[in-house]
């Protein structure tokens, strides 16, 4: 693929998309709107991962793409393919050798460290927009730091259910300031986005915004004092792996209901697998 | 035994070869050219131009041809290709006062200088299937005279020599670009009408209908439609003057709407405004409508709640791009959320259940 530039975007694209991220660090939590460009596959499907992976990606980057947690998922390959060819760059599965990160709905298990960029697919960025679906209201919310419809609606769940009804897209507060969508990943998610050690964008393409946290941010799940947040899984343990300590996929194994759990992050789990770890599944 | 599902990329190419065989069909059917579908399949390559802001007749065509006559899909592959194109600059804005019109027609005044032009349109045809296509397209050769020479003025304008209509002033501010800054709100009627020419058509048409069945209605009469050519004209910095690039055809819609005025401005007729490349009638008539109704505020008029009237929501659904692929990205894994919320459905039953148990109990 000659004809495109290096990660496909021309340069003067890219320079928009790192001002954008630039601004974005700087005001952590903040949606920066940006120009986002029509890319070769649909909104929706990770345009605003992948401008901002074409963005930060350098030809000496090792690139990484997940999709709920597993590299092997058809659109996670998919992503990777594309910078394969527009961009030349070496790819891994390996969570620590790679230094940009392409991610949608989960955070890998593995501790990131420093210099590694985790990239996020962000469907929806604004996280009042179930509550209101204005913009230029929402704006205004953020920009008073008015929340307090975002307490009622966790209230009115723990009144209802007696528990706060969201165990995905869990809202988040960042440096004390701005409530932030952490994008679609499970709550058991959130407590690893507070002071990492990696950089983490955040990018929505059709919705043309980005936004990020600069390494070591605070960033602390909403909740009361007498409902605290709580990271929760399947009370199982990997039926490959036997770890207790990662998020789980159900699978339906046989006509009869029969189930077994799998660690979603398959990096995780093959590594463990590898230094010799075995589930009650396992072969 | 569970096996870690491998293999996604030979699946994607096995699919991507079975897409193409599917798209070819039988191979003992000649194969559509790019000639054929730019001449004979005219108005739906205008409104993958019209929709993918592109004017290339033939990269329409292949876009069809390669999107099995899917034309959102076609659409979609010319707005990103589109977006790869380097930008050398802007022409100078479009008169369409000298338009060469194919079709011209005014529902406000039986004659008027420039006259009632028809031209190639469906409008009177009895829509009886024409069996006769199935077997020989072949036409005999329409009637012609010589084109009218001179300019074709606008209908609003006759109007506005007697101040019956609002000014439309002169501006030479230039427009915001939706393609290099993002959306934001307030949109003011320049940027408005850019999301709209590029404005999904059926979505469009819907909320232009509705204006008609009462959510906002604002009394539209066609003063004028329009379909013809005109020359595109840029300036040159090292000439130090305009010259013609080409040519584009483009439908253009003005609408004269009743308005009896408001606390802010007098009795007049108001305008809609549509503008669309190529023959796309529906198109243009549907935009001036949503225009229309989009202008509520600076005519003063009520915000009634109607749909059309409401900015933010015609224009963040208009693009049938962001729209489809929204939608159909459901159809992505999202296994990671559904076990998230099946673990929580669980426990809130488990918890209803122990409560149900417990009442019963007492």
């Amino acid at each position: 693929m000659t004809e495109y530039n290096f990660a496909y975007l021309d340069e003067q694209t890219k320079r928009m998309i790192r001002r954008a991220i630039l601004k974005g660090l700087a005001i952590p939590g903040y949606q920066v709107p940006f120009a986002s460009r029509e890319m070769p596959m649909p909104y929706g499907w990770g345009t605003g991962g992948v401008q901002v992976s074409a963005a930060v990606l350098t030809p000496k980057d090792t690139f990484k793409v997940i999709d709920q947690g597993a590299d092997d998922t058809t659109n996670a390959v998919s992503i990777r393919t594309f910078f394969q060819r527009t961009a030349g760059v070496a790819t891994t599965t390996a969570t620590s050798d790679a230094t940009v990160i392409q991610t949608r709905h989960r955070i890998p298990e593995e501790p990131l460290h420093e210099g590694q960029i985790l990239v996020y697919q962000v469907p929806i960025p604004e996280p009042l927009r179930f509550l209101e679906p204005r913009e230029s209201e929402t704006r205004k919310m953020h920009s008073l730091e008015e929340y307090g419809l975002m307490h009622v609606k966790l209230y009115e769940d723990i009144s209802r259910h007696g528990h706060i009804a969201t165990s995905y897209a869990y809202p988040v507060k960042v440096e004390g300031r701005y409530v932030m969508d952490p994008s679609p990943i499970p709550k058991f998610d959130n407590p690893k986005l507070g002071d990492m050690a990696a950089i983490q964008l955040f990018g929505a393409g059709r919705e043309q915004r980005i936004y990020a946290l600069p390494p070591y941010t605070q960033v602390v799940s909403l909740d009361f004092e007498d409902h605290p947040f709580e990271a929760s899984k399947a009370d199982h343990p990997c039926g490959m792996c036997g770890a207790t300590d990662s998020y789980l996929d159900e699978l339906i194994i046989d006509d009869a209901g029969g189930r077994m759990f799998v660690c979603s992050d398959t990096d995780y789990c093959e590594a463990r697998q590898s230094a010799g770890h075995k589930g009650k599944d396992a072969a | 035994m569970y096996v870690a599902v491998k293999g996604g990329e030979r699946a994607i190419e096995n699919a991507h070869a079975w897409l193409a065989e599917e798209r070819r069909g039988n191979t003992d059917i000649a194969e559509l050219s790019i000639a054929q579908i730019r001449e004979q399949l005219s108005l739906a390559v205008n409104r993958v131009m019209a929709e993918g802001s592109l004017y290339d007749p033939d990269l329409a065509a292949l876009a069809i041809k390669q999107a099995r006559g899917d034309l959102i899909e076609a659409i979609f592959l010319i707005r990103a290709y589109r977006t790869t194109l380097p930008r050398f600059g802007a022409s100078e804005p479009v008169d369409t006062g000298i338009m060469a019109c194919d079709r011209r027609i005014s529902a406000t005044f039986k004659d008027l200088p420039g006259g009632q032009v028809l031209g190639p349109t469906f409008d009177y045809t009895h829509r009886l299937l024409d069996f006769k296509l199935a077997a020989d397209g072949e036409v005999p050769k329409a009637p012609s005279r010589d084109a009218e020479t001179g300019n074709v003025p606008h209908v609003t304008g006759f109007l506005n020599r007697e101040g019956l209509i609002e000014e439309a002033p002169h501006d030479d501010t230039p427009p915001p670009d939706l393609t290099r800054e993002p959306l934001e709100m307030p949109a003011d009627r320049a940027l408005r009408l850019q999301a709209l020419t590029r404005a999904d058509e059926g979505f469009t048409l819907g909320l232009a209908y509705s204006t008609q069945r009462g959510y906002g209605r604002n009394h539209a009469f066609v003063g004028e439609l329009r379909i013809g050519s005109v020359p595109v004209e840029m300036d040159i910095p090292e000439l130090g003057f305009a010259v013609e690039i080409g040519e584009v055809i483009l439908t253009e819609c003005e609408t004269v709407n009743q308005f009896t005025g408001s606390k802010t401005e007098p009795p007049q007729f108001t305008r809609g405004y549509g503008l669309v490349f190529g023959q796309t009638e529906r198109k243009a008539i549907s935009m001036a409508l949503v225009d229309r109704a989009l202008r509520w505020e600076e005519l003063g008029e009520d915000n009634v709640g109607a749909p059309a009237q409401d900015a933010e929501f015609v224009l963040y659904h208009a693009d049938n791009i962001q729209a489809t692929g929204f939608l159909e990205h459901i159809k992505l894994p999202h296994y990671v959320d559904f076990q998230s919320e099946l673990e929580l459905v669980r426990k809130l039953r488990r918890e209803a259940g122990a409560q149900q148990v417990q009442e019963a109990a007492e």
